[in-house]
């Protein structure tokens, strides 16, 4: 049916999490291990029978720590996508690729970090470098002005796709009040009950122009991790699968880490077009066949950006797609029925996978009705990746 | 102001002197302080409980409300000298407690600080300064020393204030982070340390290209030379960094990305253009300024007709 080699041949069978917080109280390997069994638990499997780990290049737990904290056995299979949040949705593909490569049977992808409680990306800070690397050298066209945090980094893309698209600092607000909306009614989110007007968010301090603080997400601690297995396997364990339809990552031409300024127009997301491609492609799909999607949202501009590159609307309308409240509940495509990183908490966005999952199962805190596919997408600015979650049907 | 007497002058001479009259504790050594310490440390051993007071409570018995500036802290007129002639910062650097034995339940605590040592004028990574060592002796009521602590501060002149004065002292402040420089970019930074703003171009091919790298996008080539800029070009798009304050830059904080009249893009700072003035399209030029001792960068200014 697809050229995709997966073809559906693999799901996420479990899903767990720790709380999401300020300050954790404890290590980030423990936040791995408390979520990495919540999942194997969710799923009616053992740690023993796991044999493959995917994480972030930025996580800090080491998979033969993890392993054997857990009480694994024998892993076969590991590997880490760099590129922070735009690992979210890669590390999954990594895990599905190995299940149906036969090279493991039970991949668990996790994310654990006390970011919020013991480094903070949002502080500027860079760390001490005993090598100049080609990382260190393209950040250095930046550090000596001062533009060394990603908000300001994603400023850059946001103040052009202002003057390209007329959308204003209200357009931005518009997301952050649906995500914060979606979070107030979510019991596991940092803002659960605590929804925002926009005049609050016109009203929040200036971060780095155009970006106010309820345009940037939160920082926080805690973690996730997903159970990935064939498709076959399971369905005969605990929960409904989330068949992955589809998954690809990109980083396209003149590409950065955050900063692809020397493209012609910096007001789109190639990478993400690129994305976006692979996925209609693979899956036979398109923007009409979601019911609902997860997009990355570390800032508001770029929720817009990707609601454009994945075709959900024209180049330039996006603003006009929220103004409309398409992405609320009850719109046109209800856009992190979790909260998102704004309202539920920032895992790099392993928490969004989750979600994507839950609205398969139909046990989202904000239920979509009759959720057949649901994108999920991955941090932007940076080379990406996503995934076509879907029911999958019985063969 | 004649200030050319050594400002430490009248501390020597109060050496071995007390530095304010004698504080006697308000409440003998009790149990509910001894409780509310332990509490608050963590400290569980049951010997606390049992008729003896924690040694390292021992300035606690004693300890009056802090009193953020030092001028008006009762007794510290030998600290006056040393504000007038310019040595006006303080800064506690040492802190030292020795234990002779534990106090017992309902012995009163007297302490007394007398100022045991006033060093040479030091150089410091604050400043130019003094240090001053003032020893405090905890007694009972049988006159018996039970603990001593001695507490040492620095009264400096703050460099920025001493540097017409004197040569520049140790540790700069923070400044802007430096590029790292590798053999891909060595002479983008090279060229800005001369006043001059290359960009890279491919021998092969002629592309310009920014920021640098070893071969060609284009042709693969890896041979390439530099062209000098004219600077000139137009603002594409730009940010106003306002946090998290990172020294040593100031806020509000322009950053702009120009598109170069030659077709390649730079990120830079403004330099003297207004924030309301900033507007994509304005026609800016490149000036290289000296930021600090040594270091250049390139800033971008209105351009003539701009």
């Amino acid at each position: 049916m697809s050229r995709f080699v997966l073809g559906g041949a693999a799901a996420i069978a479990g899903i767990g999490a720790t709380e999401f917080s300020k300050q954790s109280g404890r290590s980030e390997l423990r936040l791995a291990c408390e979520a990495i069994t919540a999942a194997l638990a969710d799923a009616g499997l053992r740690p023993a029978e796991v044999d493959g780990l995917c994480t972030y290049s930025l996580d800090h737990n080491i998979e033969s720590e993890v392993f054997r904290n857990i009480g694994g056995r024998e892993l076969k299979f590991f590997s880490r996508v760099h590129y922070g949040g735009g690992a979210a949705c890669a590390t999954v593909l990594q895990a599905a690729l190995a299940v149906q490569a036969g090279l493991a049977e039970v991949v668990v992808v996790y994310r654990a970090m006390n970011e919020r409680s013991e480094y903070r990306f949002g502080s500027g800070l860079m760390p001490a470098a005993h090598v100049v690397t080609a990382e260190l050298v393209q950040f250095g066209w930046y550090m000596p002005y001062g533009l060394m945090t990603p908000a300001s980094w994603v400023a850059m893309l946001a103040r052009r796709y202002m003057h390209e698209s007329g959308a204003t600092s209200a357009d931005f607000g518009r997301v952050a009040v649906t995500m914060r909306e979606h979070a107030a009614r979510n019991p596991a989110a940092w803002f659960h009950g605590k929804p925002i007007t926009l005049a609050e968010h016109q009203a929040s301090r200036p971060i780095c122009e155009p970006l106010r603080l309820l345009d940037c997400c939160q920082e926080s601690d805690g973690a996730v991790a997903l159970v990935v297995t064939s498709t076959e396997r399971a369905r005969g364990l605990r929960q409904p699968p989330a068949v992955i339809a589809a998954a690809a990552q990109g980083a396209a031409s003149d590409q950065q880490q955050m900063t692809s300024y020397y493209r012609a127009d910096i007001a789109r997301l190639t990478e993400v077009e690129l994305v976006a491609r692979q996925l209609w492609a693979q899956s036979g799909l398109a923007p009409a066949d979601m019911q609902t999607a997860v997009i990355y949202d570390h800032f508001t501009p770029l929720v817009l950006m990707q609601l454009e590159a994945y075709g959900f609307c024209d180049r330039g309308a996006a603003p006009q797609f929220v103004r409309d409240g398409q992405i609320g509940l009850g719109g046109r495509l209800p856009v992190n029925t979790h909260g998102g990183q704004l309202g539920e908490g920032y895992i790099h966005g392993l928490n969004g996978v989750a979600e994507g999952v839950r609205q398969i199962r139909g046990t989202s805190c904000n239920p979509v009705a009759a959720v057949e596919h649901v994108l999920v997408t991955a941090g932007t600015g940076v080379p990406t990746s996503a995934l076509i979650l879907g029911r999958g049907t019985r063969r | 102001m004649a200030n050319s007497a050594d400002p430490a002058a009248p501390a020597r001479a109060a050496i071995g002197h007390t530095v304010w009259p004698a504080r006697v504790a308000r409440e003998p050594v009790n149990q509910p302080m001894i409780n509310a310490w332990c509490d608050a440390i963590g400290e569980t051993n049951p010997r606390y409980r049992a008729g003896f007071a924690p040694a390292a409570m021992l300035p606690v018995w004693t300890m009056r409300k802090f009193t953020p500036d030092p001028a008006r802290v009762e007794g510290m007129a030998i600290l006056q000298p040393f504000d007038a002639a310019g040595y006006v910062g303080v800064a506690a650097t040492n802190l030292e407690q020795e234990y002779l034995r534990e106090l017992r339940l309902g012995e009163r605590v007297t302490e007394e600080a007398t100022l045991e040592a006033v060093s040479d004028e030091k150089k410091t990574a604050l400043g130019s300064g003094f240090f001053l060592t003032i020893l405090h002796e905890f007694r009972v009521d049988s006159g018996e020393v039970v603990g001593r602590m001695r507490f040492r501060i620095l009264k400096f002149r703050a460099r920025e204030m001493a540097a017409t004065a004197r040569p520049a002292v140790a540790a700069a402040p923070p400044g802007r982070l430096r590029p790292p420089v590798n053999r891909d970019n060595a002479f983008f930074w090279e060229g800005i340390a001369a006043g001059r703003l290359l960009v890279q171009r491919c021998t092969g091919c002629g592309t310009l290209r920014h920021p640098p790298g070893p071969m060609c996008p284009q042709c693969q080539s890896l041979e390439w030379d530099t062209v000098q800029s004219s600077g000139r070009g137009t603002l594409y798009s730009f940010v106003v960094a306002h946090h998290p304050p990172i020294p040593p830059f100031e806020y509000p904080l322009p950053i702009l990305l120009v598109d170069m009249e030659e077709g390649w893009r730079l990120v830079a700072n403004a330099f003297q253009i207004e924030r309301p003035a900033l507007e994509i399209g304005m026609p800016l030029a490149v000036e290289i300024v000296e930021v600090e001792p040594g270091f250049r960068l390139p800033f971008f200014v209105r351009a003539a007709g701009g």
